[in-house]
């Protein structure tokens, strides 16, 4: 296999072994970006003296004999949301076009406290809206795997970059399925902790109650290795949780005899894709040879996700982004005065999608509406949490498929609420708060990589982490490649 | 509930949006189809069910009142639009918040 | 038709902090421009606020002291409006479950005890501040933003609309401020807009129970500035009414040197605040136990201490009252006993010539140049008959200028009184050769006559004499 279509994990210890140098890995992927990025368009600011630099650092700690950690030496990507000091931050809007963060996220501090190499700033939806990196204001990200299909998104880029063997490893954030349908639609394993497991400090916010950082790799082994580094609590994001940080990797076991797996009745509804169906059926039965039991559940709630989620998401982005007025930072369109330079600003720099979502919010915040949408919203969120824990009284873990399709064609989803609709087996999660991961389970007709997610209780990522291992062992999706090199 | 041309400009005034003359009837049956789609949520009986606000059930986290480093004044304003003498410069204000 | 003014304040206390209420940045006063400011109170793209323990126990403090209800259940949330001094586009403050509600606080006005509601306590952070670089608004074309003040916490004080005067008003303001001081949780230096009031006043005819259109002025930094204002739109207001016009409901700006108030004429939409509960801070909770505890660590507060002043000193209630009005006079007056000087003539002195003075150079009491102590040993001379209650006055001008004790100023100017009746004999022989008149009065049956002949042996021993000893010394010789 290319070096750059290698697990991180394979790649750290052929450093180790010093099978490999960090130089011609890191080589090796930017040959491979020089390569692809014009045709995948996966990064918004690619960061290759920083690689460079970081291989050479990497290499004479080889030469001298010194241990090296997991990431050193091994080109990953961050989405552009996550702030990294001295390298530009846009979040793909025009809005914050030369903004450069004056801090690091959280994440990036615990990155690099660990010598890790950044590649470069990876394209995304605008401000993280979106399912399929359309809404990014600089450049259309491609599916790998065909062309003319999207990535998925908001993490598009970082879910195609991993696919495409321009970054080894890469960081979204999921909101409402941000890490995993892009993870689903590229064929990568992509990773929701639980709201609280990673801090969110630096990630600009798009719904503060729902967002977090995660994950995207090209197996679960390096999902597991990358959560032992972001994972824990910070004192600068009073969300997170405190709950001690197990070792992930620990989890990595080919071991599911007794696992109750819950199938919910309302995931796998009329007029799902025969395709993902049969996959993410094939996947669950394969489960049983394993040993697991599989119990049918019920989310009764399920249908109001959509709603609830595209209420509470727009009233939280509506007040987030209000910081986007060209006063301080980012973009300024002039104007008479400094009502109309908010207002020229904002209508001229925010792509249409993050315009409706601020108006959609706004509607459900203003006076009048609060109660009927808003609090409404809360309130079934309420419910929907309620469904799981329920749920996990009598489960271990929930399957459903990741998306109700594989990726769509670039500019098949025009109109907006039919794109929503595709977030159902996604958004509940967020809403609920609890971690879900997105592993490959096959391939439709065209080559189209479906996902299989696996939903677990609150802070047990270990439970869905030693699930998807487990399958990731008994299958061999994880070793198909794009461009058919296996 | 019905969005109306009028909801359209005021939600986009609190917005800060100009909405062009043209974009208005748009704006007002996309939200309107959306909106409507979330009126399901009518049929939910809520009752005695106390919202969600926090993902994750906490409370009382608190810092201790500890100085900690300010950034340096040039860094503070490394990505300001416009800068004089040290302050972040703005289009006159005349009302008071 | 006869009007009554209906007056409800808002009171903006900046807490004493060391850091910002949301982040680690300091909020020392005074500091170059934009050099205390972080990423969090930058409100850049990323940021998340952390709450500082402290402002969530002085706001508790000043809920406690003002007679509140603590909710044990509280939270933040997001109140939307867009301005410059405001980076997030929000402030984050408290909208339906603030930290403490239902108070009420006692004000003295013309001898009168009055109960003042209050409506709620919560906690917020403040916003930044323009700078205007013309002479005045208007000539500047444009406006510079400092965010050093984003950030520093404040408890907002609402009142009921309780008070009906501009006094009324400023007694409560004032009693506040006490309080706040006492409890030691804000320095209230309102020139450095540490404490700031908005007022809302309206008119009603007297007899009627419903409120009137109200007007709201913002920003108010000094006592007088609140009753000037008070005052002047509650004649505006009346002038409006008699002259059948409407008051408009709007804010109005105070200009202390026209002493008028103007519409502000805002362009502004109507408001919207879109309050939404702050998903980024954990609630707060607040035990029971933890809120005896905060109550039975209060320190005294001034209604508490002035009864004591009174029960234990004698003092009247309106001396007791001024005394306990704040912190810093109420700790003076303990520094002056504690020397064992008496308290009546302490609480005289201190409302006598100490303010006398202090109004005059503009000082408080904390900076006096005649500290406690030293008023203490003046005191303590004149009850020991080392000088006389006239020469004290002389000392304690002495006093105001010149670092000594008082027993040295009056040994090194010569004031000790002269008790010795051989040393006034002379003088007392002197002037009853001198005042025939007076002489004959008194021997005539007019006793009262003495009283001339007294002031002439002081005036003739420049004040030095005891005035006791000269009495009986006259009555002596005088038969």
């Amino acid at each position: 296999m290319e070096l750059y279509f290698e697990t991180a994990a394979s790649l750290h210890s052929m450093l180790k072994n010093k099978k490999i140098t960090a130089k011609e890995l890191t080589e090796a992927v930017i040959s491979r970006i020089d390569a692809t990025e014009n045709e995948i368009g996966a990064y918004l600011t690619v960061t290759k003296e920083n690689a460079l630099e970081n291989a050479k650092k990497t290499d004479e700690k080889i030469a001298k004999g010194e241990e090296i950690g997991f990431l050193e030496g091994l080109p990953g990507g961050i989405k552009d949301n996550i702030c990294t000091k001295g390298v530009k931050t846009t979040c793909a809007s025009k809005i914050l076009e030369n903004f450069v963060p004056p801090y690091n996220a959280t994440v990036v501090e615990k990155l690099l406290g660990v010598n890790y190499s950044l590649m470069g700033k990876l394209n995304m939806d605008e401000f993280a809206m979106g399912g399929s990196t359309e809404n990014s204001a600089y450049k259309l990200t491609k599916n790998p795997w065909d062309k003319e299909r999207v990535p998925g998104g908001s993490s598009g880029g970082a879910a195609a970059s991993v696919a495409a063997g321009s970054a080894v490893w890469s960081l979204g954030s999921d909101t409402g399925g941000s890490i995993r349908q892009p993870a689903s639609f590229c064929g990568v394993v992509g990773l929701k902790p639980t709201y609280g497991r990673v801090s969110r400090y630096g990630l600009v916010a798009y719904a503060s109650s729902l967002d977090q950082i995660g994950p995207v790799t090209r197996d679960v082994t390096d999902a597991a290795n990358i959560m032992n580094i972001i994972a824990g609590n910070d004192a600068m994001d009073s969300t997170s949780s405190k709950k001690a940080v197990p070792d992930y990797t620990k989890s990595l076991v080919k071991d599911v005899k007794g696992l109750k797996i819950g199938c919910p009745k309302e995931y796998f509804a009329d007029g799902m894709d025969k395709e993902v169906e049969n996959a993410v059926r094939a996947a669950i039965a394969s489960y049983k040879d394993m040993g697991a039991e599989i119990v049918d559940i019920s989310l009764p709630h399920t249908k109001y996700a959509i709603s609830s989620y595209y209420l509470i998401a727009p009233a939280e982005a509506a007040t987030n982004l209000q910081r986007y007025d060209g006063v301080s930072y980012g973009a300024r369109v002039d104007g008479e005065d400094i009502v109309s330079l908010m207002t020229n600003t904002r209508t001229a720099k925010f792509g249409a999608e993050v315009k409706r979502r601020i108006m959609i919010g706004n509607y459900a915040l203003s006076a009048g509406y609060y109660d009927a949408y808003y609090l409404k919203a809360l309130k079934v969120r309420t419910l929907i949490q309620q469904d799981f824990t329920e749920a996990f009284k009598s489960v271990d873990v929930i399957m459903t498929p990741t998306a109700p399709t594989a990726a769509f064609k670039i500019g098949e989803m025009e109109d907006p609420l039919k794109l929503y609709l595709q977030d159902i087996y996604t958004v509940p999660i967020n809403l609920a708060g609890v971690p879900g991961i997105s592993v490959p389970c096959g391939f439709t007709q065209n080559n189209l990589p479906i996902g299989l997610q696996i939903i677990g209780r609150p802070l047990d990522e270990e439970t869905i982490i030693r699930a998807a291992y487990a399958y990731e062992q008994e299958n061999n999706w994880k070793d198909k490649r794009v461009g058919g090199e296996n | 509930m019905k969005v109306t041309e009028e909801d359209i400009l005021h939600i986009a005034a609190l917005s800060r949006l100009k909405i062009a003359k043209e974009e208005e009837k748009n704006y007002q049956e996309e939200l309107d189809k959306i909106i409507s789609y979330m009126d399901i949520l009518e049929g939910v009986d809520t009752e005695n069910v106390p919202p969600t606000t926090y993902a994750l059930p906490m409370e009382n986290v608190f810092r201790e009142d500890e100085p900690k480093d300010s950034l340096d004044r040039e860094l503070a304003l490394s990505n300001a639009p416009e800068v004089e003498d040290g302050y972040f410069k703005v289009p006159r204000v005349l009302e008071e918040s | 038709m006869r009007y009554e003014a209906v007056i409800g304040l808002e009171i903006h206390s900046e807490l004493k902090t060391n850091t910002k209420i949301f982040c680690g940045c300091k909020t020392t006063f005074g500091a170059e421009q934009n050099t205390h400011v972080c990423p969090v109170c930058l409100g850049l793209p990323g940021v998340l606020p952390t709450v500082n323990k402290k402002v969530v126990e002085f706001a508790i403090k000043a809920g406690l002291a003002t007679n509140c209800k603590i909710n044990e259940y509280s939270k933040f949330d997001r109140k939307n409006y867009y301005y410059p001094d405001l980076p997030k586009n929000w402030q984050t403050s408290q909208y339906d479950l603030p930290i403490a509600e239902h108070g009420y606080v006692e004000i003295l006005v013309d001898s009168e005890k009055k109960k003042i509601g209050l409506t709620r306590i919560h906690m917020e952070e403040d916003a930044g501040k323009l700078v205007h670089s013309g002479t005045n608004i208007k000539d500047s074309a444009s406006s510079n933003v400092d965010y050093n003040r984003t950030g520093v916490p404040l408890i907002e004080i609402v009142s009921e609309p309780d008070m009906r005067s501009a006094a009324e008003a400023r007694a409560y303001m004032e009693k506040i401020k006490a309080i706040l001081e006492y409890i030691d949780v804000s320095n209230c230096r309102m020139e450095e807009g540490n404490l700031r009031a908005d007022i809302n006043v309206s008119l009603r005819p007297v007899g009627e129970s419903k409120l009137g259109t109200r007007t709201e002025m913002k920003n108010i930094n000094s006592f007088k500035a609140l009753e000037d204002a008070i005052n002047y739109e509650i004649e505006r207001q009346t002038e409006v009414l008699e002259d059948g016009g409407e008051i408009i409901q709007e804010t109005r700006t105070w200009d202390p040197a026209k002493g008028i108030t103007l519409s502000m004429r805002s362009k502004e939409d109507a408001h919207d605040y879109r309050y939404m509960p702050e998903p980024d801070l954990p609630p707060i909770v607040t035990t029971k136990e933890e809120i005896e505890n905060y109550r039975k660590n209060l320190p005294e507060l001034p209604d508490a201490r002035r009864a004591r002043l009174e029960k234990e000193y004698g003092l009247s209630e309106y001396d007791a009252s001024i005394i306990t009005s704040s912190r810093e006079m109420a700790e003076y007056f303990d520094g002056v006993i504690a020397t064992g000087a008496d308290a009546k003539q302490a609480a005289n002195w201190i409302m006598g010539d100490l303010s006398k003075n202090l109004n005059a150079d503009g000082v408080t009491v904390k900076d006096s140049p005649v500290d406690a102590k030293r008023l203490g040993e003046m005191i303590l001379l004149i009850q020991k008959g080392t000088i006389s209650g006239k020469i004290a006055k002389q000392v304690f001008s002495e006093m105001w200028k010149n670092p000594d004790s008082p027993e040295k100023i009056v040994k090194d100017k010569g004031l000790v009184q002269i008790t010795d009746t051989k040393a006034i004999e002379g003088i007392v022989d002197e002037v009853i050769a001198k005042n025939q008149k007076a002489v004959d009065d008194y021997k005539n049956g007019n006793k009262k006559a003495i009283g001339a002949l007294v002031g002439q042996v002081m005036k003739a021993s420049k004040g030095k004499a005891n005035p006791q000893a000269v009495n009986e010394l006259l009555a002596k010789k005088l038969g």
